[in-house]
């Protein structure tokens, strides 16, 4: 028996293959794999599967330049989730993913759906969820969409996390022109599993069941990965029923029935129905297990009526597992699902023909060499050319002095007040969290760090990344966004153990486009080799554009590290008066791509910061010993806004703000080399951070970074509550009550969301 | 001394109540919704989460659930029953405490630390606290705006059955800043804030361990 068309399918014309967004060249390849025509079923079969989402067709050639090994990697790219060795038997499972185009025609269930889809890579690696993060990207606030889509995003990343009890703990929020049309949401998940408890997403095993486990399918989300692999356009709005709606209180009973399942024993593999929902998860599943499936789509449990084998198969209702039990076991698989209140219905059987078969009752829909499937997915290298007028823009001259005559403490006050630079309180306060209890230090300040219970041990995480940097030098750009990774990682005291990554760019069948994805990898991967953090997976996310153009591209780092005795964790904001406030790191003043560029000219230009890698080496390795040997009471990472806001943020992130006397004089250097104030105060060097030691730790902290060659520089000490943030450089001076800078901190979002003086306020830690 | 932790689908600050429990020095066992066997336990905790996805309304759906008719059972022979958060809303939709809980006055979630006063001691659950007592205590909720009528709140407080007032930051909008209330046998508390997520210094405040230390002084094991 072969496949066979069923009646009432649509004929095979080029305007069908079209819509399926497969070339003819594709359709070709199709051909010659099958040997005939595709029926209906098996073209959405290739469609979804060859979609950019699933088959990295533009990209898998760079991606393959990453550096994946390490000896505390325990599972690479290629599965659901990265997997690295934490010590004592516990491992972290750790991914992140982009929800780009879902929340930008539905930002409530779009950027839901994302935390769902998330949860699920990482709990099918028999890890529980411990924590997420979110990195978001909007337009300007001065703007209604981009509000409108922000508190949508925010309310559907919260009400998710919150039902499904994991605690949202960190990642960052900015906002830029370029993000207006195509706003980004990236989530990332975190787990902890004991190293003897992986398991993976390999079918095996012939004649093993294949199960359904969780919701009924219907009609929500057919091609969602072909909708995330097209560009977005004033007909996306039309596509709104292309993304999905999600259902946490389902989730949770779907997380304790397979953390449940993987225990008992009685499967061997389990995956999520996610983009191109259960052909993606059979074929990779069966694939990855080298066995063929054979499957019947009419067996699986519907919530419509009148469904096709097509639908069925395409779909992607949220909340749904597949799973492959242990022949004889789905009693049990039936039994253990009943208790959380859910279904498990078998739908077929692994075979060892590695034919990926579909059947409708007792017809064939679909019959495919599985393997050719996934893996002859075409493979395209694009042209690759930078933009000509990006490079002009990268070389244009910053105005002499970094712009005279500016009032420097006015800078600091609007730098704080500015969106990407403000307090993300706004946000954070709508998740939960510390359910679970193990926040140890939450969000507000660089990385976040849990308690491994049972375990001396810290966890640390992060998300993050500068798309204008990128835009401007994508190498650099590339490089600096796993530096600071890094550094967010390292000021807590953690060691950075690993990366995911989400790579949001444009079209890359645009050569500019291209040229960015092709040189921000190169910088990531450069970056990772020489700061030993190997990369573990994560998520191509291209055609991030509007009819306003693409967005800027920005590769989202998601990084884990690991504290040996989380008691000695650091956190960012300043301890006590008295202490000798430190900077540590090379500082050149780097304003290109600064927001205080864009603050006094209006626009984005100029060279990033550069990384000298070598450098970020060091600048770590100082900051975890210091650590360890207990020498630093803050520490924290200079990044947006430069050293001036840095310095504001350790102050005014204290319980009760603390005032400090700053004199960057010894940063700046000697006249006439001696760098301008403004830059000094505010370039966004990266490889800078600064930290507080008492004053009879200083000479040891200074033997330490004297031993990692890291540049030091005593600039100051911490002042009392309530006191003045004073800096000083050469003639230029600033000074401000640290009352007043909080509350325009604490301001930024409230004013713009909440349309008034919406402070609230948290009373102390 | 034993603590029941009812688990409803939905729940999930039940292993934090869990572990709080047995930080406290008791035993504690998992009792699932549709259980009606409490299993000789001396304390019964609701925990936090979303009962039933908070479907409908915050705890309208678990009042139903098998498990409550032991609970009340629990509840009329005086034993102690704590609520926290969703089991706050529980035990208000099945009558086991009055008034309601309703969409916070800001109509979004709202987590962070607050600061929580205690109001009497005179419940299992206060019973080493001092009244006036200032505890910090993270709150997470969406419905955590307490209501109830005028003769009802004027009861209350009466009949010192407000057990716990939010001291400064109301983050919810709740009626005379009420966090936490009692019946009027004084055994069956219901409160908005976490008191197990403040149980060790690590996790930003340790205010909320006697919660469940003193639980197991007055049942009386």
């Amino acid at each position: 028996m072969s496949a066979r068309a069923r009646e009432g399918d649509p004929p095979l014309t080029p305007e069908l293959v079209r819509r399926h967004g497969l070339t003819a060249d594709e359709l070709e390849r199709i051909r010659g794999i099958l040997g005939r025509d595709p029926t209906y079923v098996e073209l959405g079969i290739f469609s979804a599967l060859w979609s950019e989402h699933c088959a990295y067709k533009h990209s898998r050639p760079v991606l393959k330049s990453f550096p994946t090994d390490g000896p505390q990697v325990l599972q690479g790219p290629g599965e659901n989730a990265g997997v690295l060795r934490l010590g004592h038997g516990w491992a972290v499972v750790f991914k992140m993913e982009s929800h780009n185009h879902p929340s930008a025609v539905e930002p409530y269930q779009g950027a839901a759906t994302g935390v769902g889809g998330i949860l699920r890579d990482i709990f099918t690696m028999g890890a529980r969820p411990v924590a997420l993060l979110d990195s978001l990207r909007f337009g300007p606030l001065e703007r209604e969409r981009p509000r409108y889509l922000m508190r949508g995003v925010v309310r559907g990343i919260g009400d998710y996390g919150n039902c499904v009890g994991v605690p949202t703990v960190g990642g960052d929020v900015a906002f830029d022109d370029a993000y207006e049309g195509n706003p980004l949401v990236n989530a990332m998940c975190v787990g902890l599993v004991r190293e003897d408890e992986l398991i993976r997403a390999r079918a095996a095993g012939p004649g093993n069941p294949v199960m359904v486990v969780g919701s009924r399918t219907g009609r929500d989300g057919i091609h969602g990965a072909s909708f995330a692999s097209a560009e977005l356009s004033a007909q996306s709005e039309s596509r709104r029923p292309q993304v999905q709606v999600g259902d946490p209180f389902t989730e949770k009973l779907l997380i304790e029935a397979s953390l449940e399942l993987i225990g008992s024993g009685h499967i061997v593999a389990i995956q999520d129905m996610g983009a191109a929902g259960l052909t993606s998860s059979a074929a990779e599943m069966a694939a990855r297990g080298g066995v063929g499936v054979d499957l019947d789509a009419r067996a699986v449990p519907v919530r419509e009526t009148e469904m096709t084998p097509y639908e069925v198969l395409l779909s992607e209702s949220q909340e749904r597992m597949l799973v492959v039990a242990r022949r004889g076991r789905e009693r049990e698989v039936e039994a253990i699902c009943r208790t959380w209140e859910l279904t498990a219905t078998a739908i077929g059987r692994v075979t060892d023909d590695g034919v990926f078969r579909v059947r409708w009752g007792d017809e064939v829909v679909a019959e495919i060499p599985g393997r050719d499937l996934v893996e002859r997915a075409p493979v395209y290298a694009p042209a690759a050319r930078e933009s000509p007028a990006i490079a002009r823009l990268r070389e244009r001259a910053l105005p002499a002095g970094a712009g005279p005559g500016q009032d420097l403490g006015a800078a600091l006050e609007r730098l704080l007040d500015l969106p990407t630079i403000a307090s993300k309180r706004w946000v954070y306060e709508q998740y939960d969290t510390s359910v679970q209890t193990s926040t140890v230090m939450g969000p507000g300040g660089d990385a976040a760090v849990l308690r491994v219970r049972g375990t001396p041990l810290g966890l640390a995480v992060t998300s993050g990344g500068s798309g204008r940097y990128v835009w401007l030098d994508p190498y650099e750009g590339g490089k600096a966004a796993v530096a600071e990774a890094a550094r967010n990682i390292a000021v807590t005291g953690a060691r950075p153990l690993g990366i995911t990554d989400c790579l949001n760019f444009g079209n890359p069948e645009k050569p500019e486009v291209f040229y960015q994805f092709r040189e921000a990898c190169r910088g990531i991967a450069d970056a990772c080799r020489a700061l030993g953090t190997p990369v573990t997976g994560g998520n191509v996310s291209f055609y991030n554009e509007s009819p306003a153009g693409a967005v800027y591209p920005t590769p989202m780092i998601g990084m884990v590290g690991v504290l040996p005795d989380v008691s000695r964790r650091v956190g960012a904001a300043f301890r006590a008066p008295g202490d000798v406030i430190v900077c540590l790191g090379r500082v050149r003043g780097e304003l290109g791509g600064s927001q205080y560029l864009s603050l006094v000219t209006g626009e984005v230009f100029g060279r990033p910061p550069r990384v000298d890698l070598e450098a970020a080496r060091a600048l770590v390795d100082c900051l975890v010993e210091g650590a360890e040997r207990g020498l630093l009471a803050s520490a924290h990472d200079v990044s947006e806004g430069g050293l001036a806001v840095a310095l504001a943020e350790c102050g005014m992130l204290a319980p009760e703000p603390l005032g400090f006397d700053a004199d960057l004089g010894a940063v700046a250097g000697a006249p006439p080399d001696a760098l301008p104030a403004a830059a000094v105060l505010f370039g966004e060097d990266q490889g800078v951070a600064v930290v507080s030691v008492a004053p009879a730790a200083a000479a040891e902290l200074a033997a330490v970074a004297g031993r990692h060659g890291v540049p030091l520089a005593a600039i100051g000490t911490v002042g009392r509550p309530g006191g003045a943030a004073r800096l000083a450089v050469g003639g230029e001076r600033v000074e401000r009550p640290v009352a007043a800078l909080r509350r325009g901190y604490e301001n930024g979002l409230p004013r713009r969301l909440d349309g008034g003086a919406g402070m609230s306020l948290a009373q102390g830690a | 001394m034993k603590f029941a932790v009812v688990r409803f689908p939905g729940s999930n600050c039940d292993a934090d109540a869990f572990a709080a429990a047995e930080a406290a020095g008791a035993a504690a066992t998992y009792v699932w919704h549709r259980s009606t066997d409490l299993e000789g336990a001396d304390v019964v905790v609701l925990p936090g989460g979303f009962s039933y996805g908070d479907y409908l309304r915050a705890g309208a759906i678990a009042r139903f659930s098998p498990v409550l008719r032991a609970v009340a059972a629990h509840a009329a022979a005086g034993r102690p029953v704590l609520g926290i958060c969703n089991g706050f809303q529980v035990l208000c939709e099945a009558g086991l405490l009055p008034g309601a809980l309703v969409r916070n006055a800001g109509l979004a979630f709202v987590c962070r630390q607050v600061a929580v006063r205690v109001e009497t001691d005179a419940t299992p659950f206060t019973a080493r606290y001092r009244p006036g007592q200032v505890l910090r205590m993270p709150v997470a909720h969406g419905e955590g705006r307490y209501v109830a009528d005028e003769a009802t709140l004027d009861r209350l407080e009466r009949e010192d059955r407000v057990v716990f007032r939010y001291a400064g930051d109301n983050p919810n909008g709740a009626m005379r800043d009420i966090a936490g209330i009692t019946n009027e046998g004084r055994n069956v508390v219901g409160l908005m804030p976490h008191p197990e997520r403040a149980v060790e210094a690590a996790l930003g405040s340790d205010d909320g361990a006697a919660v469940f230390a003193m639980a197991a002084v007055a049942a009386g094991v």
